[in-house]
């Protein structure tokens, strides 16, 4: 707890970080063991997942603690904003490799399949179109209509990112009642989204017959939504622990850095559903 | 403010074990870094030892082919991830902070963090052997669909896999953080000591890189368990997918394990040449090329997966192009060299090793990068050869010059220099026995990768055998001639090195105090 | 002092060591290759390596005169430039013109190394874990090579022959002189079809057909070896090629379709329990023994023992239906149906019932397996 006499606040030792290894270390090996129909796993996963939210309260927890004892500085702020735009930068590199997965796919490996020797020897009848399952999946599926649900979702999400611009606005003219609303608003729709993604599984497993193993396009449709799905529920995780902060009174007009980095966690996660929207559902 | 250093001393900061587990310092974390370094490879290298038995003669004589891939397939990952690049990140530990005059990391907790990931993700690895059907025999760049074939063993390497990942990217934020962030006044961007620079440069590439190999054996475990057809032509994927994905990080890969190595470089020949470095810019500049051209050149590892050739064409060029830069960096490096007053000591002798059998194996990358040579060359002991230049002579000897450059600033004793030279003649004359035969024997045809081999390849693969015992002892004399200056070296002067010039050395005293500027230090 | 004239000496070893590599007969460059292509690739490498050297030595030279000239102990003093624009532009654009230089030739020799266009015959090349299946598209030709090497070379009980690890029992035989295309795929997993001297590598993707070709210019036999790592024997899958005259290769190819291979069986014969194990024995060894081993043992847990084993010793259908139709629960026990032909399932499948330490003295006909396949 030493803040040197340049005004740098430097933590003093902590015990989160281990636990947050012992968690991940749990959760892999559990995660292996189920996976093989090894006896132990699931219990070995849920004991790992447990120690990661004790971990992620506590450590979380630490740290709006010293923000609110005013502990941090402007350099400490300016740290943050470095490190949140770079983890977000990361997150878009883990979703690029998907979407290359499905460029890669619909854009040269299903043409090659049809096209050529390949077709003519290993293929024969396979014709390129997407979305397609594949020359050797033979259940059929419905791909997702663009105009239905997605659409309804798109139009939630991009909307939760105007909420949660006002409520941002409200924070900095410290109209705090606004704010709470407009949070709370924000992540009413960020449920909904959820909701309806979820449904929108369900829909597709139970009528339509896609399904994750339903070759190249079902692959990186759920795994794109469901990464996307995944992101969205932390975000709103998020959303909700800083909506308890808000109404607690943290935050001031001019420093609030916990809020803005949400705030653009929550944009990031609109943005890739636009690109998603666009590649997956729409074209 | 010494009251309230009592205080928190006696108070928060525990002892023994448990310092070591919770420590947010920059230096502690460096150490531990190093060494669990250093233990990776002394793992790492006794299976490389086991794969040169195997390879000493034709036959089947100590293990069986498919733990013989397990071997390769552990070495190639644990020297990777377990020994060079947590290497220089415990360089970039120690010596960021006390070369830009900031008190420690951006984000002390989360540099803890990142190391303790570390040792998870080894003990997957190593676990990985003694699962049902043993660890993954794939070789380290996991091509799909033999993934699909392996047991469990696959599925520990694919997770420690993602935890490496992880650390690697909160270590480049924190090390991006804090080189944006936390700089001393004064020290501006194009001041920095280019070991920070290239430090920066790797950080990006890491933040950019890992998350895409997160992605790739993401999609591989979701293929072996959840019916996805990622990479299996059956349902429209393609097996090439996955080697465009993994070298889409793989490459860059190479460049995040030679860029901090030339940062070190890049410090220790103008201190013992005792005058500046050339052309300080374009050497910043040259560093951002060959990043950003490492993103751009990946299929050059799959000219023979049967790409259009008008692709093949542009990765050729897009390769080739890099030795421009890279030869903008040697050169500038022997012009520092050039009319110096040169002494040298063991850093500078591994500095200068560096120099000499890193351009080799540049130049075999050359000749690699030629798509019809490498149509010859490919999977074959002429790419082995190839990377263990770049790689152990390259990388890894840097590393040791760095250890033993700043050895005296980290703990204030000096190592011993006579033996230090032995280090240096004994590690640089094994290592070409062990991997200069190797180009020979990609030329005449022999893949990598097998356990057995025909008879023509028998002189060859016995000297290289020899050569990598002799070259696997000459580090226990590297491990003795550390513990000796740890624990009975002599006390090392203030500033031991005439030429160093950077802050660590001019305005820090030697050993280096635990925490490095309380206040900033001011940089005209 | 110790440490100079230890160096020296290690300095003269290994100088020696390089000499008397030099006058031996040690492989040392690129084999000289067989094809037109090949020398276009063989001269590429030489250009290249040229350059190389002529770099190195140029620019060590000027470290190493540095090293010698430069330094304190000669009471050199330091100076201290450390920047010219000049040399270090000329060292950026040089470069640039010298590699400019050598992706000519390189770009040619690539072009024409993927012009796969009017070839003279198509050869369909497929990978098996481990073995190569050749199909001859225009010939009608069609068989699998595998290791020829016994195991007990490889483990050491027996003296190794010449040709040790690259010999198959089947080799590929193509004309001399002919542009042979050759078409790669899979069956499992990546391999990649490799003769150093014929100039081509290609890799093998399941799913995926890619092309290669090479004409030979002399007769000759040419080996190779698989070059993409594909599980445990990757080490164990070599590649022959034979090529002969024109004339040859037409009698060969004759004699491949009145032999018909062990494919061809008498329909109203019955075979004999020992008939079938003997040919059995033939086809076990080029296509089992790599799992299940020449004893039978296998390799538990993976590959599980057919000495006494559940299916190999249970119900005969149930023995069938796993060599035709492969495992369910393990792909790596493929369906053997589709490269095998029925005499050879059947022979296979009596003779590890009653060889391996087995001896349940069924047998199965091949009319049987024909029965199964439907
Ligand atoms: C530290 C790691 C490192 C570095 C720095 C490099 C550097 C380079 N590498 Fe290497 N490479 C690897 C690690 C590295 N590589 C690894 C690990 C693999 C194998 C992975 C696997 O399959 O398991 C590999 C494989 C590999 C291949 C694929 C081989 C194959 O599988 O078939 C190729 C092909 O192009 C290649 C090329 C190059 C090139 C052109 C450079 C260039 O950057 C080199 C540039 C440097 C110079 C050229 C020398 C100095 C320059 C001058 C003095 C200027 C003047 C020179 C000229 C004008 C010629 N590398
Ligand atoms: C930076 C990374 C790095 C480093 C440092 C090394 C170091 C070494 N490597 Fe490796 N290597 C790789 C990265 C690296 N390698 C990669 C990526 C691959 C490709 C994998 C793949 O194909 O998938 C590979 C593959 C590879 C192969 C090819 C295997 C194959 O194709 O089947 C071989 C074969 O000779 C080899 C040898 C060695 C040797 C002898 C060393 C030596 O330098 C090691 C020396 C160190 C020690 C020996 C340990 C220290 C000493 C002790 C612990 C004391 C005990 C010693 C004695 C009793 C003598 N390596
Ligand atoms: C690539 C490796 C491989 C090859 C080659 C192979 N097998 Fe198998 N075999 C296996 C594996 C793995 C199993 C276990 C399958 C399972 O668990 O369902 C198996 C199981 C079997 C079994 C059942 C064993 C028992 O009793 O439980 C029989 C019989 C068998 N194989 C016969 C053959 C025959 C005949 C051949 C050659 C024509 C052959 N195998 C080639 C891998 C192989
Ligand atoms: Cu087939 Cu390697
Ligand atoms: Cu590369």
């Amino acid at each position: 707890m030493s803040t040197q006499p340049g005004g740098y606040y430097l933590p003093s030792p902590s015990h989160w970080p281990i636990f947050g290894s012992i968690a991940l270390f749990l959760m892999a090996f559990g995660g292996v063991l189920m996976m093989n129909g090894a006896g132990g796993g699931t219990a070995t996963l849920v004991v790992g997942v447990l120690v990661m939210i004790y971990m992620l309260v506590g450590w979380f927890g630490t740290v709006i603690g010293e923000s609110e004892s005013g502990k941090y500085n402007k350099q400490v702020d300016v740290s943050f904003r470095w490190g949140m735009s770079w983890f977000i930068f990361s997150e878009v590199m883990f979703f690029a490799a998907f979407f290359g997965a499905l460029f890669y796919m619909r854009v040269l490996s299903v043409p090659w399949l049809a096209d050529a020797d390949t077709a003519a020897l290993l293929w024969p009848g396979f014709t390129a179109e997407w979305p397609a399952s594949g020359p050797a999946i033979a259940e059929q599926f419905t791909p997702m209509g663009a105009w239905g649900l997605p659409a309804i979702n798109t139009a939630i999400l991009l909307t939760s990112g105007v909420t949660i611009t006002i409520a941002h606005w409200a924070l900095k003219e410290n109209k705090r009642s606004t704010l709470n609303w407009f949070m709370f608003l924000t992540i009413a729709l960020g449920l909904t989204f959820i909701a309806v993604q979820a449904y929108e599984y369900g829909h597709a497993y139970k009528d339509l017959n896609l399904t994750l193993e339903s070759g190249a396009y079902g692959a990186t449709f759920f795994m794109l939504t469901g990464f996307h799905g995944f992101h969205v529920t932390v975000g709103t995780i998020m959303l909700i622990v800083i909506w308890l902060r808000c109404l607690k009174g943290h935050f001031k007009p001019e420093n609030h850095f916990g809020f803005e980095g949400v705030a653009w966690y929550w944009h990031f996660v609109d943005v890739v559903w636009l690109g998603l929207f666009v590649f997956v559902y729409w074209l | 403010m010494e009251a309230v250093h009592e205080h928190d001393h006696s108070h928060d900061h525990p002892t023994g074990l448990m310092r070591w587990v919770t420590t947010t310092n920059h230096k502690d974390i460096g150490t531990m870094y190093l060494w669990f370094s250093f233990a990776m490879f002394m793992v790492g290298g006794v299976m490389a030892l086991i794969i040169r038995t195997e390879l000493f003669q034709p036959g089947l004589q100590v293990v069986q082919p498919e733990f013989f891939n397990q071997m390769t397939t552990l070495h190639g990952l644990i020297m990777v991830f377990g020994a060079i690049m947590p290497a220089f990140v415990g360089f970039a530990n120690w010596q960021i902070p006390m070369m830009i005059g900031a008190p420690d990391m951006a984000f002390p907790r989360m540099n803890n963090w990142s190391f303790w990931l570390l040792p998870p993700a080894g003990t997957l690895l190593v676990l990985s052997m003694f699962v049902p059907g043993g660890s993954a025999g794939v070789g380290w760049t996991m091509y799909a669909p033999l993934t699909v074939q392996q047991g469990m063993g696959m599925d520990l390497v694919i997770f420690a896999v993602h935890i490496l990942g992880m650390s690697s990217i909160m270590g480049s934020i924190n090390i991006v953080t804090t080189i944006l962030n936390l700089r001393a006044p004064g020290m501006t961007m194009m001041k920095m000591p280019l070991f920070v620079w290239t430090w920066l440069i790797t950080a990006y590439l890491l933040i950019a890189a890992m998350p895409v190999l997160a992605g790739a054996v993401t999609m591989t475990l979701t293929d072996r368990h959840f019916g996805t057809h990622f990479f299996n032509a059956a349902g429209g994927g393609d097996p090439v997918l996955f080697q465009h994905i993994f070298w889409f990080f793989g490459h860059p890969e190479v460049y995040i394990i030679a860029i901090p190595a030339f940062g070190v470089i890049s410090q220790v020949i103008p201190a013992f040449s005792r005058k500046p470095l050339f052309g300080y810019a374009s050497m910043v500049y040259a560093t951002a090329s060959i990043a950003i051209l490492s993103f751009l050149v990946w299929a050059h590892h799959m000219y023979t997966v049967g790409m259009p050739v008008e692709a093949q064409l542009y990765y050729m060029f897009a390769t080739m192009l890099i030795a421009v830069p890279t030869g903008v960096k040697v050169f500038n490096w022997v012009a520092t060299m050039w009319k110096g007053s040169m002494t040298f000591e063991t850093p500078m002798l591994f500095a200068i090793g560096f120099l000499f059998l890193f351009t080799l194996g540049g130049f075999t990358g050359l000749v690699l990068a030629l798509t019809p040579v490498d149509v010859q060359l490919h999977d074959t002991y002429y790419v082995v050869a190839h990377f263990h230049y770049v790689m152990v002579a390259g990388a890894l000897f840097s590393a040791f010059a760095g250890v033993y450059f700043w050895l005296p600033k980290w703990i204030g004793k000096m190592y011993d220099e006579t033996l230090g030279k032995w280090h240096f003649w004994l590690s640089i004359i094994f290592f070409n026995l062990t991997f200069f035969v190797q180009h020979f024997l990609g030329l005449a045809g022999m893949p990598r990768r097998i356990p057995d081999y025909s008879l023509q390849f028998a002189d060859f693969n016995m000297i290289s055998s020899i050569g990598a015992f002799g070259f696997g002892l000459s580090q226990l004399l590297f491990l003795y001639i550390l513990i000796k200056a740890i624990r009975s070296g002599e006390k090392a002067p203030e500033k031991p090195w005439d030429g160093a010039d950077t802050l660590e050395w001019t305005h820090l005293p030697t050993p280096a105090p635990y925490h490095s500027f309380e206040t900033p230090p001011t940089v005209k | 002092m110790r440490l100079k004239a230890f160096s020296r000496l290690l300095f003269l070893a290994t100088a020696m060591l390089m000499a008397g590599l030099a006058s031996a007969e040690y492989q040392l460059n690129l084999k000289p290759a067989k094809t037109a292509l090949g020398e276009a690739v063989y001269d590429l490498h030489t250009l290249v390596m040229i350059i190389i050297t002529v770099i190195f030595i140029g620019v060590f030279g000027f470290m190493f005169y540095a090293i010698f000239k430069h330094r304190k102990s000669v009471g050199h003093q330091a100076a201290h430039f450390h920047e010219n624009t000049t040399v270090e532009i000329v060292w950026t654009v040089i470069p640039v013109f010298i590699l400019i230089g050598l992706a000519w030739p390189a770009t040619k020799a690539l072009l024409e190394m993927r012009d796969t266009s009017a070839p003279d015959m198509t050869i369909k090349v497929t990978g098996y874990q481990w073995k190569w299946g050749y199909e001859y598209l225009d010939d009608d030709v069609k068989f699998y090579s595998s290791l020829a090497t016994p195991r007990d070379q490889i483990q050491g009980d027996a003296e190794k022959g010449e040709h040790y690890l690259l010999e198959v029992d089947k080799p590929l035989v193509v004309p001399v002189g002919k542009k042979v295309r050759i078409l790669t795929t899979a069956n499992d997993v990546l391999h990649a079809w490799y003769v150093p001297e014929l100039a081509v590598k290609q890799d093998a993707i399941p799913g995926f057909i890619r092309d290669t070709w090479f004409q030979a210019e002399e007769t000759g036999t040419f080996r190779g070896q698989c070059a993409e790592l594909c599980g445990k024997e990757h080490g164990f899958m070599p590649i022959v090629v034979n090529v002969v005259s024109e004339d040859d290769y037409k009698i060969w190819v004759a004699e491949q379709k009145s032999a018909g291979g062990a494919a061809a069986y008498d329909p109203g014969k019955t075979y004999s329990v020992a008939e079938l194990t003997s040919a059995g024995e033939a086809v076990y060894k080029a296509h089992c023994v790599a799992c299940h081993q020449p004893n039978g043992s296998g390799m538990p847990p993976t590959f599980p023992a057919l000495t006494g084993g559940m299916i190999s010793t249970g119900p005969i259908a149930n023995h069938l239906d796993i060599v035709l139709n492969g495992s369910k629960k393990n792909p790596m026990m493929a369906a053997f149906g589709a490269q095998l032909s029925d005499m050879e399932i059947a022979a296979v499948v009596t003779y590890e019932r009653n060889a391996l330490g087995n001896s349940l003295g069924d047998s199965l006909q091949p009319g049987e397996v024909a029965a199964a396949r439907k």
